[in-house]
């Protein structure tokens, strides 16, 4: 009994969630192109709440960023602004705060669930961007290889 | 009569039920109460995993309970097409033994590893009854990380059972046979030439390797079932033996004459003395051993030579019998390790016997007789006492927190609730139908986490759809927590179940492996990250290094190779999130796919025949794009001149 009533409770809360496609979609109509869009200052959502980058570059973490760029990411992601399953990182340090980056590459799946650029994407790309088990400092070494990669010295 | 009343009551339950839960379907009104009992609502999670054996399928499978919904299939004994294993060339060693590439056995009798007792929830250990070997499955990946050979053994049947704290993993042959050199006589020449062969398998505590640390040579009987002493009785191991009249023909008259055979008490610490002091034999002997690297990704196969046998008719005080009725089959040791239930199958009696009678009487040397030298305690000196018109069939008993014992019968197709102490049968339930093994969470462990009792049955006729001929195997799934067994379940299961065993979820769900970290990855093939996909050629081998990852393999076009060529395909799955495995096939390919899962690296060996243009693709639908996710190679005719390349999209390289 106290199992279906909990499942009852359950049900009525459950009912009136439509499912998440749906609401992306429906936003979506009513934005213009979503290549357009992808500018955005928001830090994004995740545990990366501040960054403090620094000039030159660390050219170790430089490098230990492109060893995990080339394992773990550039099968999707080519370092000019071809996009392949996801977009191409030419200039991405410059649409994007660091901040935004680092929780995109460690937090995922709550990014694509509710932060609003990061569906964007996802409505562009039709492949959600894997968790690819990626810890906040690696995430801190790929950043920088990002912003060699924009040019930054 | 008694089923009307039975059905009366179900009826009752359920009208109370339709009165007090109306929005439940018709599925609460044909079973009662029972349905919310093993109602697990969707997205929550069953409360035990059950490891139940394949049988015949040579494989090990988990449900939930009280659900019983299936889970997974691990591959064991036998080849699993389904995702590569025995297959691929990773595995393949995994099935190596002494007579070649074996692939498949039966899989009889689980048994998860204990510390003090207790489950662990580290491994499980499985049987194979067929060609005899060990495995071992760990249970952070829910795969096959070990299997070890049993030299010397007809028949693995007595066995995984383990010791206390998993010292040790033994391995009772069930038939008998000629051991050593002299292995071509007559069958006629049993009682002369004819061995048993008890293994005790040692097991690492920390990486749970096992390596044989002796075997015990025993006279010539069938070992049939055995347990582990516990508590009190730490240190001794029980085996049921039958046909102690060393028949060789028609068994089943032949095997049935004695109106006793033996349970066979081993105090293997005495055994531990005797090889301390040296007293063990080195012995000729061939047995494979073989290991799965998780960080390889890879098994390797080494053959043994040579193995440490004890005489127990030479040795003395390592065994004694106990005399017990009529063939028995299980051998039961209760919670508290006192009590030792045999179960002889053709027996009208149960005897439960005590361990601190049976010390007592092998101090005060109070034998019946001896069979080559081995003391046959008095029946009476150590009996606890008799469970007396038990049932018909007596087969395996599990235990409870509280001092009760559960008992199969066979041959009147029902469970038994009994006390070990008192004697007295306290219930009994039907099972739908001739139930074999049974199970109560932690039934063989010191700390039984029981609640319920689950029946596998040998037959199910009538309660399912018919599927032709070959009908569904099944379990049924008891309630035991009231003074009455309560039937909640019945659910088919893959294989023919014979033993199993069911933890609480709680001990092994949080500790579930989900990905392979890719930096760990040391396959000598992988290749980890794109710009380490290739292909080399090495003669007529030919090696792919291909990546794959939602939702391209790269190199997807490959030219360059010709008939004749090994075409090893080296598929590595650089994602690094749960539950996006991979799959791999490639048209024509003789042996089966391959499934990748995150991080790891599988190979896949492809003789093409003809030339032509393959197509290949990933089997194991991955993402919106799976569909894409495919390549083709170019086969040309033995010594074509077509140069090796390979490429995905405009990156292409040319040797």
């Amino acid at each position: 009994m106290t199992t279906l009533a909990a499942m009852f409770l359950l049900l009525v809360y459950c009912t009136p969630e439509k499912p998440k496609f749906e609401g992306n979609e429906s936003k979506n109509t009513s934005s213009k192109s979503p290549v357009e869009e992808v500018v955005d200052p928001s830090k994004g959502i995740g545990p990366v709440k501040h960054v403090t980058l620094s000039s030159p570059l660390d050219q170790e973490r430089v490098k230990r960023g492109k060893d995990i760029y080339e394992m773990k990411c550039e099968a999707c992601h080519r370092l000019d602004d071809q996009r392949i399953v996801g977009p191409g990182w030419k200039d991405i340090t410059k649409r994007r705060k660091p901040e935004w980056i680092m929780n995109m590459i460690t937090n995922v799946d709550v990014m694509l669930d509710q932060d609003p650029e990061a569906q964007k994407l996802l409505e562009l790309c039709l492949t959600r961007m894997p968790n690819q088990n990626v810890s906040i400092g690696d995430a801190r070494d790929i950043l920088e290889f990002m912003r060699q990669n924009d040019g930054e010295k | 009569m008694k089923k009307q009343i039975f059905h009366f009551v179900l009826t009752a339950v359920g009208a109370l039920f339709i009165a007090g839960c109306k929005p439940q379907g018709p599925a609460g009104v044909t079973t009662g109460g029972a349905a919310s009992k093993v109602y697990v609502a969707p997205g929550q999670y069953d409360e035990f995993y059950n490891f139940v054996s394949g049988g015949f399928n040579g494989q090990m499978a988990v449900y939930g309970l009280p659900s019983g919904r299936l889970f997974r299939n691990i591959p064991v004994f036998s080849v699993h097409p389904e995702n590569g294993y025995g297959y691929s060339e990773e595995t393949k060693p995994m099935l190596n033994t002494s007579h070649g590439f074996v692939p498949w056995d039966d899989l009889h009798h689980p048994a998860l590893s204990t510390t003090n007792g207790e489950h662990d929830g580290r491994w499980a250990f499985g049987n194979a009854n067929n060609t005899p070997r060990v495995a071992r499955i760990d249970l952070s990946t829910f795969r096959t990380v070990e299997i070890i050979e049993l030299p010397n053994s007809g028949g693995n049947h007595s066995s995984p059972f383990i010791t206390e704290n998993t010292e040790y993993v033994v391995a009772g042959t069930r038939f008998s046979v000629p051991v050593g050199d002299n292995r071509d006589v007559p069958i006629s020449s049993y009682k002369e030439n004819f061995k048993g062969t008890i293994s005790f398998i040692k097991v690492d505590p920390q990486t749970g390797r096992m390596s044989i640390a002796f075997q015990l040579r025993t006279p010539g009987f069938n070992y049939d079932l055995s347990r582990a002493g516990k508590g009190p009785s730490h240190g001794w191991f029980f085996f049921s033996c039958y046909n102690t009249e060393q028949a060789y023909t028609l068994l089943e008259v032949n095997a049935s004459r004695n109106d006793k055979d033996f349970i066979m008490a081993v105090n293997w610490k005495k055994a531990e003395e005797y090889l301390a002091a040296g007293k063990g034999k080195t012995e000729k002997a061939r047995y494979a051993h073989n290991i799965y690297d998780e960080k390889t990704h890879m098994a390797t196969s080494t053959i043994l030579e040579d193995v440490t046998v004890l005489d127990v008719t030479e040795l003395s005080g390592i065994v004694y019998f106990l005399p017990c009725p009529k063939s028995p089959h299980g051998c039961d040791v209760d919670p508290t390790g006192e009590y030792i239930v045999g179960s002889g199958k053709l027996a009208a009696v149960m005897p439960v016997f005590s361990f601190s009678k049976m010390q007592q009487a092998i101090a005060n040397k109070d034998f019946e007789g001896d069979f080559q030298g081995i003391p046959i305690i008095k029946y009476e000196s150590a009996l606890h006492g008799e469970v007396q018109k038990p049932g018909l069939g007596p087969l395996h008993t599990e235990f409870d927190a509280n001092g009760n014992a559960y008992t199969s019968f066979f041959v009147s197709s029902e469970i038994v609730k009994w006390n070990v102490k008192t004697l007295q049968v306290l219930d009994r339930v039907p099972t739908y139908y001739s139930i074999g093994h049974l199970c109560v969470p932690g039934g063989p462990t010191k700390k039984p986490h029981g609640k319920y009792v689950i029946a596998y049955n040998k037959i199910t006729k009538d309660r399912y759809l018919p599927t032709g001929p070959e009908l569904c195997q099944s379990a049924q799934l008891y309630s035991i927590e009231g003074d009455k067994m309560q039937l909640l379940l019945d659910f088919p299961t893959i294989g023919e179940p014979h033993y199993a065993e069911a933890i609480p979820a709680s001990m092994l769900k949080d500790k579930s492996v989900k990905i392979y970290p890719i930096e760990e990855n040391q396959h000598p093939y992988a290749a980890k990250g794109e710009k380490m996909a290739r292909v080399e050629r090495k003669g007529n081998d030919v090696h792919v290094y291909m990546t794959a990852i939602r939702s391209h393999l790269t190199p997807d076009n490959i030219e360059g190779i010709r008939v004749g060529d090994n075409v090893y395909f080296h598929v590595t799955n650089l994602e690094q999130d749960w539950d996006v495995p991979h799959g791999f096939a490639v048209k024509g390919a003789t042996n089966a796919e391959i499934l990748i899962m995150p991080g790891e690296t599988q190979t896949l060996l492809w003789k093409p025949l003809k030339p032509g243009i393959y197509p290949f693709y990933c089997t194991d639908f991955c993402s919106a794009l799976h569909q894409e996710m495919q390549g083709y190679v170019r086969v040309s005719p033995a010594g074509s001149n077509v140069p090796l390349k390979w490429s995905l999209g405009d990156e292409q390289v040319v040797q």
